[in-house]
């Protein structure tokens, strides 16, 4: 018989046990049995962050950069709400993720008691699975499980709500064997029929394209190289989601660039006048298809998913193909060299994607006096692509152009919130992909109106010494509220302007940051140097075009083929109609 | 959307769970925050040690929406089974009812002729007032419910739908 450990023991003894190193938290009445047993062992590092939904993105940051689940420890009530929406986020982009949260003890539940949410019944449906420990004979198979949970099948956040008095008694705890759960089965390869099928299909057809997405990320590294070789045994072109970039290399022959609302425009003519779609771990988002009547007619579409509910949800697939992206590219490269398939003439197809690409819709207005937002970003790649850097960011137009711009050739370097499109995402994501990668160079793309959503993050890596760089497109607007309004509502700039700013370079030294400005093109390149000579965190103030739009760009209700390149093809108010899509 | 499009059908689903709290918010939490339709639900243990319960749901959509409502359903983490009876084809549904009829006179011995034609049985009876057991289809229900209105209906508790497919085979 094991000996007898308290449950907050048993978190730790768990925790341990499955290889977790780092912990973003926060304490508060419902965890300090919790927090005693952190202060009394080494061998997990807590991370103190400034505010809850910040320790959720770190854990994001952290997991994405790494492929290791995050773990956050938050207490009861406004600990846990204020997690939800980073609990949200990892939903929507299916990063693992293992919250603690701290709850009233057992017998006060349901009493209104002080601090008391209803955790369980609020992160019901923004997790992937939650749990009520009510013994702690349950706790250690509880955390064991909530991994599992986590990290297999489609990742996603798991909640683990532990009351205090549960982090008091003492049960024995041993670590369980490999976990067969009695419901719980995913499914990893697919179903080799359909597999052969989809190879066929890729391999009789004349206009095809690789369609890819998170998934292929998720799916790990080496699902990344199986891409590469499929595009490159197919001949096919190749486009991704935002969550999936890196995966395909963007310096590779076959990439298109970003394909949907703010794709390239020969991503989306390939997109649309393709007859083969092969979707891999992408979900068919409504920012990737613009108009769902008029989404690519003329194509067949293979869907292949981890997640079967993904699979017709709002585009109805040919074939569809249940099973982990890297295991089922995997069979269809080996059936594909079985089948001594050559690679099709797709000579024809490629010449009609140069003509597309030589509209080079990604260029943007030169300017002399201002510094363009997408120049900042194509500098910023210049000068740090080598070192190959994480890049974070937070949600608008600023996390676009970094998209567009800064070229990814690797996974596991791009870290957005893309699902939920959350502001605040970038400085804690930053924080937790510092702590995972401690030898990498790490950067917030930002802009000056979304790092003020977890500002107070600062202090946390100074915290811990975390040399991140923050650098910030400062157009003084919330430039995608602002640009929509220009679209959409004849530029009544309603609420969108960044008024009242602080001076980020004083604010950042007054946390123990570098701070540094730059105003214009001839600061530009030296600002940015200056930004990576320093050996510690540095805060970029880069005032930018104040009123440079995002283009290509695909309004809303329009299809692939209806993209606006510049500003000059934007005329008039939209329709009713358009103005209520998202 | 492609899965609004299509004519609405009528799907009876049969869903295993794990008999864990909280697990019925799950489910009917998922049905409304997709905007699914339910249009009736029961659920009850059904194991020796009470670890499983079967759900039976009627849900109402487009057969994309159908077969979006079963993935979604078959996803979550303590669904064991899911399976739409309407799809597998041949399948008995049973509903049953309790139905309060007031009323006296020749009120009182029509009532009653009306339950013996449907088999209905008096689980409770007053000087002035009956209750009814009905089972049956739902549609059956229905109709004895209807008539009992003309007589003296005081009120109706029913149990939504439970349904099991034919043949010697389990779900």
């Amino acid at each position: 018989m094991p000996k007898e450990l308290s449950g907050a023991d048993i978190l730790i003894e768990a925790l341990c046990d499955l290889g977790v190193e780092v912990i973003f938290g926060y304490p508060g009445g419902a965890v300090l049995p919790i927090y005693d047993a952190i202060f009394k062992q080494t061998r997990i590092k807590h991370i103190l962050v400034r505010h809850e939904q910040a320790a959720t993105h770190a854990a994001e940051g952290y997991a994405r950069s790494t492929g290791k689940p995050g773990v956050v420890l938050v207490t009861s009530g406004p600990g846990a709400t204020n997690a939800v929406t980073g609990i949200t986020d990892a939903l929507m982009d299916s990063i693992p993720m293992i919250v603690i949260t701290g709850q009233v003890a057992t017998h006060l539940i349901g009493s209104d008691a002080f601090q008391e949410a209803d955790t369980v019944g609020i992160t019901r449906h923004c997790t992937k699975h939650n749990y009520l420990v009510k013994s702690p004979v349950q706790l250690g198979d509880i955390i064991h499980e909530a991994f599992h949970i986590a990290t297999t099948g489609r990742p996603g956040p798991v909640v683990v709500d532990i009351p205090k008095d549960v982090q008091v008694a003492t049960a024995p705890y041993r670590k369980p064997g490999k976990i067969e759960h009695k419901s719980y089965k995913p499914a990893l390869k697919g179903d080799l029929k359909l597999i052969e099928a989809a190879v066929e299909m890729l391999a009789a057809a004349e206009r095809p394209i690789l369609y890819t997405g998170g998934g292929v990320i998720n799916a790990g590294p080496q699902a990344s190289m199986i891409l590469r070789e499929l595009a490159r045994i197919s001949g096919a072109p190749v486009t991704s989601t935002l969550m999936g970039l890196g995966a395909y290399p963007a310096s590779g022959d076959a990439w298109l660039g970003m394909l949907g609302m703010h794709g390239t425009y020969e991503a989306n003519w390939a997109m649309n006048q393709a007859d083969l779609i092969l979707c891999l771990g992408a979900r068919f988002d409504d920012r990737v298809t613009g108009r769902l009547d008029a989404f690519a007619p003329k194509a067949r579409k293979i869907h292949i998913d981890i997640d079967r509910s993904s699979i017709n949800k709002t585009v109805r697939a040919d074939l569809g193909i249940v099973g982990d992206v890297g295991r089922v590219m995997e069979d269809m490269v080996k059936i594909w060299k079985a089948r001594a398939h050559q690679k099709a003439d797709l000579a024809p197809w490629w010449k009609r994607i140069d003509e597309w690409r030589a509209k080079k819709s990604l260029a943007y207005p030169a300017s002399t006096t201002e510094i363009m937002p997408q120049e900042a970003v194509a500098a910023l790649y210049r000068a740090t692509h080598k070192r190959k850097p994480i890049i974070t960011t937070e949600v608008g137009q600023h996390q676009m152009w970094a998209a567009q711009h800064f070229h990814f050739d690797d996974p596991n370097k791009w870290l957005t919130s893309g699902g939920l499109g959350t502001m605040g995402y970038g400085l804690p994501a930053a924080i937790g992909a510092q702590l995972g990668n401690p030898n990498a160079l790490v950067i917030d793309i930002a802009g000056e109106a979304s790092i003020q959503m977890n500002i107070q993050e600062l202090a946390t890596a100074t915290q811990y010494r975390l040399p991140v760089k923050i650098f910030i497109l400062n157009n003084e607007y919330m430039g995608m509220v602002r640009q929509w309004q220009e679209l959409t509502y004849s530029s009544r700039y309603s609420e969108s302007y960044s008024d009242s700013l602080p001076d980020f370079v004083k604010l950042g030294e007054a946390y123990g940051w570098k701070g540094i400005r730059i105003e214009n093109m001839d600061g530009l390149e030296g600002g940015i140097q200056a930004m990576l000579d320093h050996d510690g965190p540095v805060i970029v103030d880069c005032m930018v075009a104040k009123l440079a739009n995002c283009f290509p760009m695909i309004p809303s209700g329009a299809s692939h083929v209806e993209m606006l390149l510049d500003p000059s093809m934007v005329t008039g108010e939209m329709s009713d109609e358009a103005k209520a899509l998202v | 959307m492609h899965n609004k499009q299509g004519a609405q059908e009528r799907h009876t689903l049969s869903v295993t769970v794990s008999n864990e709290p909280g697990v019925l918010a799950r489910i009917a939490g998922m049905f409304s925050a997709r905007g699914y339709n339910i249009e009736s639900l029961t659920v009850a243990d059904i194991t020796e040690d009470d670890a499983v319960s079967r759900i039976t749901i009627v849900t109402v959509g487009t057969s994309a929406v159908i077969e979006q409502v079963v993935a979604q359903l078959d996803r979550m983490v303590p669904v064991h089974k899911v399976t739409d009876l309407t799809l597998l084809g041949d399948h008995v549904e049973r509903e049953l009812a309790l139905v309060k009829v007031a009323g006296s006179g020749e009120h009182r011995i029509e009532a009653l002729r009306l339950a013996e034609v449907f088999r209905a049985g008096v689980v409770d009876t007053t000087i002035g007032s009956f209750v009814f057991e009905v089972t049956g289809a739902s549609t059956k229900i229905d109709r004895f419910v209807e008539l009992m209105g003309e007589i003296g209906l005081v009120e109706v508790a029913r149990t939504g739908i439970v349904a099991m497919a034919r043949g010697k085979e389990a779900v």
